[in-house]
């Protein structure tokens, strides 16, 4: 066992684990703070895949920004273990077999056809900020402006959606 | 690394992403699981990227071979942008209701 697939192994057991106390968890403070340790142990096969852009990318919006988001508004609305809704054992029980039904028949379906292809580890440049620079400015640069506008626009829905309707109150 | 690996860890991440979205009531919560299931697909476009960089096509123009990266930089910005309109809605709907339990928007049923 070489020390790459250590490395593989120790993140994917960190990320499922994770993920697991996530939807496990009664506080809704505690959820994303796990959702946070996903992240990073995504990032951390990023690296392992040299795609360090999107590594870096990963952490700082995803773990930066949209989680600092999500830890802003639990707060705002006070969450925690006693305000957690009332959950229908039945209902829990149906779902998780659903679900585990799924990954079963898509692992099962998967591990019959041998590929046997290789993914590139710790190699390669095609994740470099060089590279991806170039490729995203030369071949992608409408679709990069386009997203500028699709950022005002959730902005100013948000702003809108977000306030209080005093103008409808006035009528 | 065989890509086999990066599949089944990607399909574990989304399934547990559909777990939580259905057994969890908190309107947050629900939301958190979009976000890992985003992350798992992720995570599969780049091992798929770096599984096309070995073969011989990809290997003339590295252009080529991240191309897949730059799709899951676009991934990213759109859930960004996707958050800070979602949790508008959910602040709004806390303001109407005073709960996040989604059993409780049931007022278009009838």
């Amino acid at each position: 066992m070489s020390i790459i697939q250590i490395i593989f192994l120790l993140l994917s057991v960190m990320a499922v684990g994770s993920a697991l106390m996530m939807i496990t968890s009664k506080n809704p403070v505690n959820s994303v703070l796990w959702l946070i340790v996903v992240f990073f142990a995504i990032s951390g096969h990023y690296i392992l895949l040299n795609a360090q852009f999107l590594a870096i990318v990963n952490i700082i919006v995803y773990a930066g920004a949209i989680m600092v988001l999500f830890l802003f508004v639990v707060m705002l609305m006070n969450l925690n273990a006693e305000t957690e809704p009332i959950k229908n054992r039945r209902l829990q029980l149906i779902g998780v077999t659903s679900g585990g039904a799924l990954m079963l028949i898509i692992v099962s379906a998967i591990s019959k056809i041998d590929v046997e292809q290789l993914v590139q580890i710790n190699a390669g440049d095609s994740g470099l900020i060089k590279v991806l620079g170039m490729n995203l400015f030369k071949n992608y640069v409408l679709p990069f402006e386009i997203s500028s506008v699709l950022f005002l626009s959730a902005m100013i829905g948000a702003v809108v959606i977000g306030k209080k309707e005093e103008i409808d109150i006035k009528k | 690394m065989d890509i086999k690996a990066y599949i089944i860890l990607s399909l574990v991440l989304f399934t547990i992403g559909i777990i939580g979205v259905l057994v969890r009531r908190n309107a947050i919560i629900i939301f958190m699981c979009v976000e890992l299931m985003l992350n798992a697909v992720n995570l599969l476009l780049v091992a798929f990227s770096k599984m096309h960089a070995m073969s011989s096509a990809a290997k003339a123009s590295t252009n080529f071979a991240s191309d897949a990266q730059i799709f899951v930089f676009f991934i990213m910005v759109v859930a960004a942008a996707e958050v800070s309109v979602g949790l508008a809605i959910i602040v709004m709907m806390y303001r109407n209701v005073h709960t996040i339990d989604v059993n409780f928007l049931n007022r278009l049923k009838n």
